[in-house]
């Protein structure tokens, strides 16, 4: 996983509340086999007709937003199905970090484990950077400080340190957890006390034939 | 001075669940959650196997583990199998999962298997889904589960390869939240009812990083297939987990499934069952009460579940809400569903209909359903589709004659799948298209693009079937 550590970039404004993951990437992508190529379905409804022309107007799609690397949204971004290819397909169109006053719970886990940084802010702040991104100005995200800058302006952020310590490092959260093979080892006895009835491995079936 | 021994501190139920399965990942702050059960379809699946085999890492409990076809697959010819897909992305996704479970010695009850269906519907329906289990599936309705009193977690697919390479799930505890449902149901209210009047109530982020446990009297006085409606709803709330203590109707909606506990076994099962209960004094971070008494069949107006108004009410003026984003959003909303604020909800002309999903295509759906149409016509206007949830679904409707009383009166009986929830398939809405439907989401192009969904429960979309509108079905109470 690419970790974060600091980012400057365009932010593009999207003040809309509930914003789902259906409209961040629709039905028809989810049929993929893979992880890239999901930024041909970013927005695809509000970005395409149906016919697959373009349809204009779409701030992703407008300079100086469509170099954008860091959304600032409407509240509740990332509402939701559970579908990863929202993260992905964001990620893979360039942006970086999402900004809003509250990130699904689903999403926000995904974002974090494809590297991309997922901000809570308070609606004031939330109003204020928006505000920015509407006038087409770049921000830049510091997560070692913790801080969101524009010109002279600093704007404090928090997040969670855990997750802001696997974004900096870009761990990879599978070898880590492998890493504590032992205590997944323990918690697995411990159940297999508390509810014998359920399957274990064909070497130690309880219930072989 | 003689110290006294400190008492243990009461503990919610997902208190319990959670301390059972979880374990300190190191100094990192997060947990491992140990997952009892992991449901896998073929959307979310592929790319977390391709994780896993460009890392070498082997699965851990295949055991553990259940793939179901449904999201993308047809609701006609399925005894064909693969061969009757004819969308070719759709068809290579299935037979990427049909070679993933079997490389892996994965169970999977594919496309054509009774057994198969959409699987928030199967794991119940196999007796996978027990109390006191921790379940994950890349789906976010896994929610459902949680009305067995198991911790029930839908996870994107970074996660799904986790848990397949660790039988855990990398997680923070979530809050406690706790909402109680109070009074008797008036006829033809339901379950859906209640998660459509709570969701309009906390909103769709209402709750955001909590567990939700379901208290009252109305919630002990629903169906197994009610509890599961209700907390399949929890999502759209935006919680991490629905939770409903099992009791009695549990147990028996558990006793003799193929994957319950056996005769020997049983005993035991129920013993530790009949813990999984929130300690009267335990403390939750949030509590709601909502007085249901006198609640009416709720109808979505919008393009979000939380805009839900009562059957007999008026379309909300988007002009009175206080914050611009919100504003926006739902002037957008009624824009999109062609709808003008003040008009009332019923009587809205409806073109489809759609009685399925994993929120409501169970038995129970099915009869509340049939009950309305029954005698009944659909007019030539509207299109109708019946997709049950699973092939033993379909097949306990046949034995009842449900498919019988659905076809006389012009709907469409159909195989199981998720169909037209989320239109993968080619079940979907036409642009501008209105329908009545029994579903959990309401979002912009969900159903089909420039669809406008209507959600509602299925005795409701009955209703709208036969009448070609929106329409209070108590009005057609037998």
């Amino acid at each position: 996983m690419t970790p974060f550590i600091r980012h400057c970039g365009i932010a593009a404004p999207l003040p809309v509340s509930n914003i789902d993951t259906d409209q961040i990437v629709p039905k028809q992508f989810l049929k993929t086999v893979e992880r890239r190529g999901l930024k041909a379905g970013l927005f695809y409804d509000q970005r395409y007709a149906a016919d697959g022309s373009p349809l204009p107007g779409f701030v992703l799609d407008r300079a100086p937003w469509s170099e954008a690397t860091i959304l600032v949204a409407g509240d509740n971004f990332g509402c939701g199905s559970s579908r990863e290819h929202a993260a992905w397909a964001l990620t893979d169109f360039g942006i970086r970090c999402v900004i809003s006053s509250r990130i699904a719970d689903i999403f926000f886990n995904n974002s974090v484990n494809n590297g991309l940084l997922p901000i809570t802010v308070p609606p004031e702040l939330l109003a204020r950077l928006m505000a920015i991104a509407e006038a087409g100005e770049a921000l830049c995200v510091d997560l070692e400080a913790c801080v969101i800058t524009h010109g002279g302006d600093i704007f404090p952020f928090t997040i969670d340190d855990r997750i802001r310590t696997r974004l900096l490092m870009g761990l990879d959260p599978i070898g880590e957890a492998l890493a504590q093979d032992g205590a997944i080892d323990a918690v697995e006895r411990r159940l297999a006390t508390m509810m014998p009835w359920l399957p274990h491995p064909a070497e130690e079936e309880p219930h072989a034939a | 001075m003689k110290v006294q021994p400190l008492m243990d501190p009461a503990r919610t139920l997902y208190d319990k669940i959670w301390d059972a399965h979880a374990t300190p990942l190191g100094d990192s702050g997060d947990s491992l959650l140990y997952i009892d059960l992991h449901l896998l379809h073929e959307i979310s699946s592929p790319q977390a196997f391709a994780g896993l085999r460009g890392a070498g890492h082997p699965i851990r409990r295949p055991e553990r583990t259940l793939a179901v076809f449904d999201h993308n697959i047809p609701t006609s010819g399925q005894a064909l199998g693969l061969a009757g897909v004819e969308d070719e992305e759709a068809r290579t996704q299935l037979a990427t999962l049909d070679r993933n479970a079997s490389d892996a010695g994965i169970e999977a009850f594919r496309m054509g298997d009774p057994r198969n269906g959409i699987v928030h519907v199967v794991g119940p329906e196999q007796g996978r889904t027990q109390p006191g289990m921790t379940i994950v599936c890349g789906d976010s309705h896994t929610s459902t589960h949680g009305a067995f009193g198991a911790l029930a977690h839908g996870i994107g697919t970074s996660d799904v390869e986790h848990v397949l390479a660790t039988q855990t799930l990398r997680t923070r505890k979530s809050r406690n939240m706790r909402v109680r449902f109070e009074g008797p149901l008036g006829p033809l209210v339901g379950a859906k009812d209640l998660a459509l009047a709570m969701i309009a109530e906390i909103g769709t982020g209402g709750g955001t990083g909590a567990v939700i446990e379901y208290v009252g009297t109305a919630v002990s006085a629903l169906s197994m297939e009610g509890r599961m409606t209700l907390c399949n709803m929890t999502i759209e709330a935006g919680a991490r987990a629905g939770l409903i203590a099992p009791d009695e109707k549990t147990f028996a909606y558990l006793a003799g499934r193929p994957a319950a506990p056996r005769k020997d076994e049983w005993d035991a099962a129920l013993a530790f069952w009949r813990t999984l209960a929130s300690d009267a004094d335990a403390s939750f971070d949030d509590e709601l009460t909502i007085d249901v008494s006198r609640l009416a069949p709720q109808v979505s107006w919008g393009t979000s579940p939380e805009d839900v108004i009562a059957i007999d009410g008026a379309i909300p003026d988007p002009a009175r809400i206080a914050d611009p984003d919100q504003r926006a959003s739902k002037a957008q909303a009624l824009d999109y569903m062609g709808l003008r604020a003040g008009e009332p909800i019923a009587g809205v002309a409806i073109d489809r209909v759609f009685i399925g999903s994993c929120t409501n295509s169970r038995i129970e759906d099915l009869r509340a359903a049939a009950d309305i149409v029954r005698g009944r016509r659909v007019p030539s206007t509207v299109r109708a589709l019946v997709v049950p949830g699973s092939g033993l679904v379909r097949a306990q409707a046949e034995a009842e004659g449900l498919d019988s009383i659905f076809q006389a009166a012009g709907l469409e009986w159909r195989e199981p799948g998720c169909s037209m929830c989320l239109g993968m398939n080619p079940d979907r809405l036409s642009p501008g298209e209105r329908c009545a439907s029994t579903s959990n989401r309401n979002f912009e192009g969900r159903q089909g693009r420039g669809g406008r969904t209507h959600l509602m429960s299925p005795a409701m979309a009955a209703a709208a079937a036969v009448t070609g509108r929106i329409t209070d079905v108590r009005t057609l109470a037998r």
